[in-house]
């Protein structure tokens, strides 16, 4: 008698009666010449989620990772519990700080166009997501982001002409032109040195707040990553150190519905939401329409007041839409439906705070026009200085010896011979 | 309060009292007295990972930390390396100086992305803004039967990677003086710890009785702090006859070939592979003529290959003979065939040999 304990009949009827297995490969629904076509979009109206307490527990309000919270309503009104009824310089103020970072990154991408630097990253249409937060965070509170919340900066008035020295790698870049354009580094912003691998600034995040609560200190963390990247393994052992330890942080989720060329359903949208994802961790979950600026501002601040009353992380996943291309390395025309962004049911995040501020009777398009070029003037200007300092590739670059500092606190030998033989290389080939 | 005891007192293991303010640790003992000092005179030092807050440790090693220094300073972890590494990361940003353990080497590999793009290269991608100021302490080596999966030596990942130090103590002296040195260290420093030698020298005879390091010179170690500064090597055994390049487990192994075999060479313990001793080499390489290297881990590739290169590049011309390797062979390390794996007496004893007679 054998000890084998499947059945011989069911394997072999198994192979009779069955279907056959299938693998299923995602394939999102627009392809370059579809009209892309969003009507069976179900968009949730303004205003119809519910706001729970600060402090509820996760279990209690696991609906908000499922629905979208939205404040800004088809005619512009602010609408709902989560209306965070900004005083109205506060909202000029976000206007501002987006149509700035909107205009700073039409003439970053001209200046790449033109060959003045290698690299660069638009975030059209995600401005909300970056400003939003922002102004709802302490200026202190610190910030682990991803490549596309140059947002950030321009909120915390980071000097625009420093950001173009970085972009241009330039003998001003305050990194040394050690990195790749937009991966900034501001400490004196509170806004952390940006990696190009995705999703390790999510474990860095919490170990910061870790350390912030271990310290009794009252700054809490934040950290953005795209929907794409929530695969790596990075993010859940961030949201695992994030749940065991009641962290202080804010885990943002950016669904812009495009990594690369990879729709959402390649990072699992198809099954679930982002915001889901905290269900299974314990985490609060807020799912948000990111191309609302007041939804944004509320669900951080929610977030952020819940993490200084220690109640613990939030995950929040803001959905939204990639206008551009990934990069200027990327042509999405060549895997996705043209029009897609102008079907974009959310619309645009500038238009929509705009159609506020106007019927709430504190701004015009006349203003608005002047604000477009007042910005595109102080953006062309500063580039024009920033280009003094000089452009990729044409010379006015860090020394060249500076290449080997920075690697350890103090140079050992092996670096020190190494630099000293690269300058005698070059001096002897008359360089 | 148990606060002020010190934690070795607490330890399962009697503490011999040797003269004046040094007693007799083995080498488990000096790291949770480094860890104690350290923690002491710096309140930026904190200690995680798995096991290691209220049980102490798989090895004992931060055994009594906790209790002493509170949870907030100590504390058990996730089982997912690559979020303890990355959440040091973060916590050397905000400040503080943490020493993470990875419970053994063989478990640092879904850390790699932290340790290589993030903790190694923070300092220079942000221009100083930022540092990462860990210490990775991690047990490693064979030597235990632990099969491949609790057996390896992957220092050769981590000299390979710029911005990273990679520090390898052979005595519980060392130990102790070398982690504090690390500790206090701005820059991410790999400390791996050869655990065949944790509780007692090894001199390569598998099948004799294990030793103890009571008795052992190296095994007196200072109660309080002291530094060995990294990038030091130390001279284990002077003599003529050649050079032994070597570190960790295999110092005491060479010894105590070289002692059977009655051979007058001079074994340097490197102590730290990155930044390397390279002026300590030069002048025992030239003193000697001959140069052997030996080490647990796999040969290709490895750390020896790269000192072979040094000494090719800087001691040719007083080189009587070719530069001899003693490596773990290149095969992951094999359970039952641990023996013939390990770069024992056997194959030390034909190297020393071949490269006298060259």
């Amino acid at each position: 008698m054998s000890d084998r304990i499947d059945s011989d009949a069911a394997r072999a009827g198994a192979g009779r009666n069955l279907p056959p297995l299938r693998l299923h490969v995602p394939e999102p629904k627009f392809r370059p010449g579809d009209t892309a076509d969003f009507s069976d979009f179900d968009i949730p109206l303004a205003g119809a989620q519910a706001r729970p307490d600060e402090t509820t527990q996760p279990g209690e309000m696991r609906d908000l990772a499922y629905g979208l919270v939205r404040v800004l309503d088809e005619d512009g009104a602010a609408v709902g519990p989560w209306d965070p009824k900004l005083p109205p310089e506060t909202l000029l103020r976000m206007l501002r700080a987006m149509a700035l970072t909107r205009a700073f990154d039409a003439r970053m991408f001209r200046a790449q166009r033109q060959g003045k630097t290698s690299f660069y990253m638009k975030s059209t249409g995600e401005e909300a997501v970056s400003i939003g937060a922002a102004a709802a965070l302490a200026s202190d509170d610190m910030c682990f982001p991803s490549y596309r919340q140059q947002g950030i900066l321009i909120a915390r008035g980071w000097p625009i002409i420093d950001m173009m020295n970085q972009i241009y790698s330039n003998k001003g870049d305050r990194l040394k032109g050690r990195q790749l354009p937009i991966m900034y580094s501001a400490r004196d912003a509170a806004f952390f040195s940006i990696s190009g691998n995705l999703t390790t600034q999510y474990p860095q995040a919490v170990g910061w707040a870790m350390a912030s609560a271990a310290r009794g200190d009252t700054r809490i963390a934040a950290t953005w990553c795209g929907e794409g990247s929530t695969a790596e393994g990075d993010f859940h052992s961030a949201c695992t150190f994030a749940s065991v330890y009641r962290a202080p942080v804010i885990m943002n989720v950016v669904n812009n519905q495009w990594a690369i060329s990879s729709f959402s359903g390649f990072a699992g949208a198809e099954a679930t939401t982002f915001a889901a994802r905290a269900i299974g961790y314990g985490i609060a979950g807020l799912r948000v329409d990111g191309n609302d600026a007041l939804a944004v501002y509320a669900a951080t601040r929610w977030a952020a007041d819940r993490a200084r009353a220690n109640a613990g992380p939030t995950l929040i996943e803001h959905f939204t839409y990639r206008v551009e291309g990934h990069s200027t390395s990327d042509d999405p025309s060549a895997y996705r439906s043209a029009d897609e962004a102008s079907h974009w049911p959310l619309g645009d995040p500038i238009a929509r705070l705009k159609k506020h501020c106007i019927a709430l009777g504190i701004w015009d398009e006349d203003r608005h026009a002047a604000m477009d070029r007042e910005l595109a003037e102080m953006v062309r200007d500063a580039a024009r200085e920033a280009e003094k300092n000089g452009i990729l590739g044409h010379g006015l670059h860090h020394p060249m010896e500076s290449m080997f500092e920075d690697v350890f606190e103090e140079m050992p030998w092996h670096l020190r011979e190494q630099q000293q033989k690269m300058l005698d290389e070059w001096k002897a080939a008359g360089l | 309060m148990e606060g002020s005891r010190p934690v070795s007192d607490m330890m399962s293991e009697a503490v011999t009292e040797a003269r004046g303010d040094t007693v007799q640790m083995n080498m488990i003992q000096a790291i949770n007295s480094a860890l104690d000092v350290m923690m002491e005179r710096d309140p930026d030092v904190v200690v995680m990972g798995e096991d290691v807050g209220y049980f102490g440790g798989v090895f004992r090693a931060t055994a009594g930390l906790q209790q002493k220094y509170g949870k907030n300073r100590v504390f058990d972890t996730p089982i997912t390396e690559c979020g303890i590494i990355g959440v040091a990361v973060g916590m050397g940003a905000y400040g503080l100086r943490p020493v993470p353990e990875i419970q053994f080497a063989d478990y640092i590999y879904p850390a790699l992305d932290q340790l290589v793009s993030e903790a190694a290269r923070l300092r220079y991608r942000s221009a100083g803004e930022f540092i990462s100021p860990m210490t990775v302490r991690s047990p490693f080596g064979g030597g235990i039967f632990g099969g491949q999966t609790h057996s390896q030596s992957p220092e050769g990942i981590f000299t390979h990677v710029s911005g990273v130090k990679t520090v390898i103590p052979s005595t519980p002296y060392d130990a102790k003086g070398l982690l504090i040195a690390s500790i206090e260290d701005n820059d991410p420093t790999i400390f791996f710890e050869p655990k065949r030698i944790y509780n007692g020298p090894f001199d390569g005879h598998y099948d004799t009785p294990a030793r103890s390091w009571a008795g052992h010179a190296q095994a007196q170690v200072p109660t309080g702090y002291y530094r060995i500064p990294l990038g030091e090597a130390r001279v284990a055994r002077s003599g003529e006859a050649l050079t032994v390049l070597c570190y960790g487990t295999m110092v005491h192994v060479v010894e105590n070939v070289v002692a059977e075999m009655g051979v007058d060479a001079e074994i340097l313990d490197l102590r730290t592979l990155v930044p390397l001793d390279i002026g300590a080499i030069e002048r025992s390489v030239r003193k000697t003529g001959r140069c052997m290297i030996v080490h647990e881990a796999t040969r290709t590739s490895g750390f020896g290959a790269e000192l072979s290169a040094l000494v090719q590049e800087r001691c040719f011309y007083h080189l009587e003979a070719p530069i001899e390797r003693v490596t773990g062979f290149d095969t992951p390390y094999p359970h039952s065939l641990e023996w013939a794996y390990f770069p024992g007496p056997v194959r030390i004893r034909e190297a020393i040999n071949k490269i006298l007679k060259d």
